[in-house]
């Protein structure tokens, strides 16, 4: 298993967002966590992602503990993100923001850049170009030196995600990659997401688009209240009276 | 279209050297000791501003306390002068120095420090300094200051004229602009405007921005520094005063006039403020009588904020002239990358 989450459990205040959640990623899959507004689905990709700290239990990646690293860390053992609400380098260009993106690849630092000495030219050369040929896996090489800002959201959306492959990651957490997406874009993004992963890519997605979810996804958890309800393929998922419940309510009992 | 592109293309690569020629060519021309200390006092501000600039422009966080970096570098070319006998130049490279691990232990703890409370943190830090340099009276000379520093020399040079002098601060002004001009385009230029765009994204991308903080800051402060000890060559004397809150909030408002994340920012920055002080110590006695540099502070004050209000961006977006040599994009220099274009060719 590539990531492995045992009993992962976090509290705002009072409230637990996320109790004794646990799941185990395989290499090479897609899996695909659900429930209702509030489940605790995006506090589970801060935790792993080291942006919060979790109270209780332990996430390992490929053997290697990673709870109570910090984020830049997580993200140099492998593991990158995108955001549900966009994170871009607005400011940047498309082609920077891939760049930056591609960060802990590069080796450059503060004085030797400010010298500029040879070598760092050749080092550039290579991520740029690394990083145009991702931009033009998701057709975004084009507008490589548009302000990343100036781009449509569903491209910010791509360009999101193009950043988080630049590192070369094994595990890629997606926060809602198709929220406010066209159905156009959405076929296009999860056609995309399935040849990253026949490429060898695992990925963790957060994602409200059930048809897309059942699409792409080889394992489901399904949370609510923090609490998992339910794991497993799709079929499975969608045939559980635990979850139909967990979305529909309980309005038909009252009824 | 077509000629004016290839006249451009002629002229280009020669334009900014003789831009350079000409302005290094000024105090030749112009036989005036005024005019001349005036254009060493920008660039000394120019080569802080840089400093911060950095710090503030592409790091995205703020100091209100690089008066009291400033104040470290003068009173380390000051006292390791005139009570210890350091040869100049070695006490120069302290005045540097200082500042850069002064910064190195409080930036830790400051940098955790987000928007206002970095500033009220990075101002409480300046009037600490301040104060020190008025009260560790035997060390500082208290408010009456350290007088009789030696000219800087090094071999048979001694830059004991201002002539002599506006030179070396140019050059090392010019040596700050190439040295940040790489910086920018490179790998951490990109890591630095990262954390200012978002600090979640940047952390996300592998990059620990704390650490980049601390050495942009640590930077800035040696930058600082190195303008501080210029100074104190310069002026072969200093006192607490020019390096108190007033210079602060003078540095802070130079970056923002000549426009943050900008490549030519400081520099437009430093000589538009330098050059209003100057005019307002000249005209503040004509409105007002009597009134001296107190009123400065309030003339600078109101500039910032309607700056804040109309301009926030600064004045370095103004015009095409003022962007950096090098450009062929005009979207690179708008998304704040001096060069973009010449950095980033893609076959």
């Amino acid at each position: 298993m590539l990531l492995e989450v045992q009993g992962l459990t976090k509290q705002f205040g009072g409230v637990a967002a996320v109790r004794d959640v646990g799941f185990q990623v395989a290499e090479g899959t897609i899996f695909a966590l659900i429930g209702p507004n509030g489940a605790g689905k995006t506090t589970v990709f801060n935790l792993i992602t080291g942006m919060l700290r979790p109270d209780a239990g332990s996430i390992n990646f490929s053997g290697r503990r990673l709870d109570g690293l910090k984020p830049y860390q997580i993200a140099a053992a492998g593991i990158t993100r995108t955001f549900q609400n966009l994170q871009l380098f607005g400011g940047m260009t498309v082609l920077e923001n891939v760049m930056t993106g591609a960060h802990i690849k590069g080796k450059t630092g503060f004085i030797k850049a400010m010298l500029r000495r040879p070598g760092i030219n050749a080092e550039d050369k290579q991520i740029i170009e690394h990083s145009m040929a991702l931009l033009g896996e998701v057709g975004l090489d084009g507008s490589a030196n548009l302000p990343a800002a100036a781009l449509p959201f569903g491209s910010q959306r791509l360009l999101e995600i193009a950043r988080a492959l630049a590192s070369g990651p094994r595990l890629v957490l997606l926060d809602e990659p198709a929220a406010g997406l066209n159905s156009t874009e959405t076929r296009t993004l999860a056609g995309y997401l399935k040849k990253l992963r026949n490429n060898g890519l695992t990925m963790v997605l957060v994602e409200h688009d059930m048809e897309t979810v059942m699409e792409v996804a080889d394992r489901i958890l399904v949370l609510n209240f923090g609490r998992v309800i339910a794991e497993g393929t799709p079929a499975e998922v969608q045939a559980d009276p635990k979850v139909i419940r967990a979305y529909l309510g309980e309005d038909e009992r009252i009824a | 279209m077509g000629r004016n592109k290839i006249f451009t293309k002629i002229k280009k690569p020669f334009l900014w050297p003789a831009c350079v020629v000409l302005f290094m060519a000024l105090p030749l021309v112009v036989d005036s000791n005024y005019i001349t200390s005036v254009l060493i006092v920008i660039g000394l501000y120019t080569i802080i501003v840089q400093g911060l600039g950095i710090l503030m422009g592409y790091a995205g966080q703020v100091s209100f306390g690089h008066g009291g970096f400033f104040g470290l570098g003068g009173y380390a070319v000051a006292v390791l002068t005139t009570r210890y006998d350091w040869p100049p130049v070695l006490a120069l490279l302290a005045a540097i120095a200082l500042p850069g691990l002064v910064a190195a232990g409080i930036g830790r703890p400051a940098l955790k420090l987000r928007e206002f409370y970095l500033a009220l943190g990075t101002m409480g830090f300046g009037i600490l300094i301040h104060t020190m340099f008025n009260e560790a009276g035997k060390l500082t000379g208290g408010p009456s200051g350290i007088a009789g520093i030696p000219y800087l020399s090094t071999g048979g040079l001694v830059f004991d004229s201002d002539i002599k002098f506006f030179y070396l601060v140019w050059a090392v002004v010019l040596l700050v602009l190439f040295g940040i001009n790489n910086l920018i385009r490179s790998r951490v230029g990109r890591a630095l405007r990262a954390i200012r765009e978002s600090e979640h994204a940047a952390e996300t991308a592998g990059i620990d921005t704390g650490k980049l903080k601390l050495k942009a800051f640590i930077f800035s402060a040696l930058l600082a520094g190195l303008a501080g000890g210029l100074y104190a060559f310069y002026v072969t004397f200093v006192s607490p005063a020019p390096f108190g809150f007033n210079a602060s909030v003078q540095f802070v408002l130079m970056a923002v006039v000549g426009g943050l994340g900008t490549f030519f920012g400081p520099l437009l920055g430093a000589t538009l403020v330098v050059l209003l002080g100057e005019f307002l110590r000249w005209a503040i006695p004509l409105v007002i009588p009597g009134a001296g540099g107190e009123y400065e502070i309030v003339f600078f004050g109101l500039i910032l904020v309607l700056l804040m209000i109309y301009r926030p961006e600064g004045l370095g977006t103004l015009g095409k002239i003022l962007t950096s040599p090098g450009k062929k994009k005009p979207g690179a220099a708008e998304a704040g990358i001096p060069g973009g274009g010449r950095g980033y060719e893609v076959n």
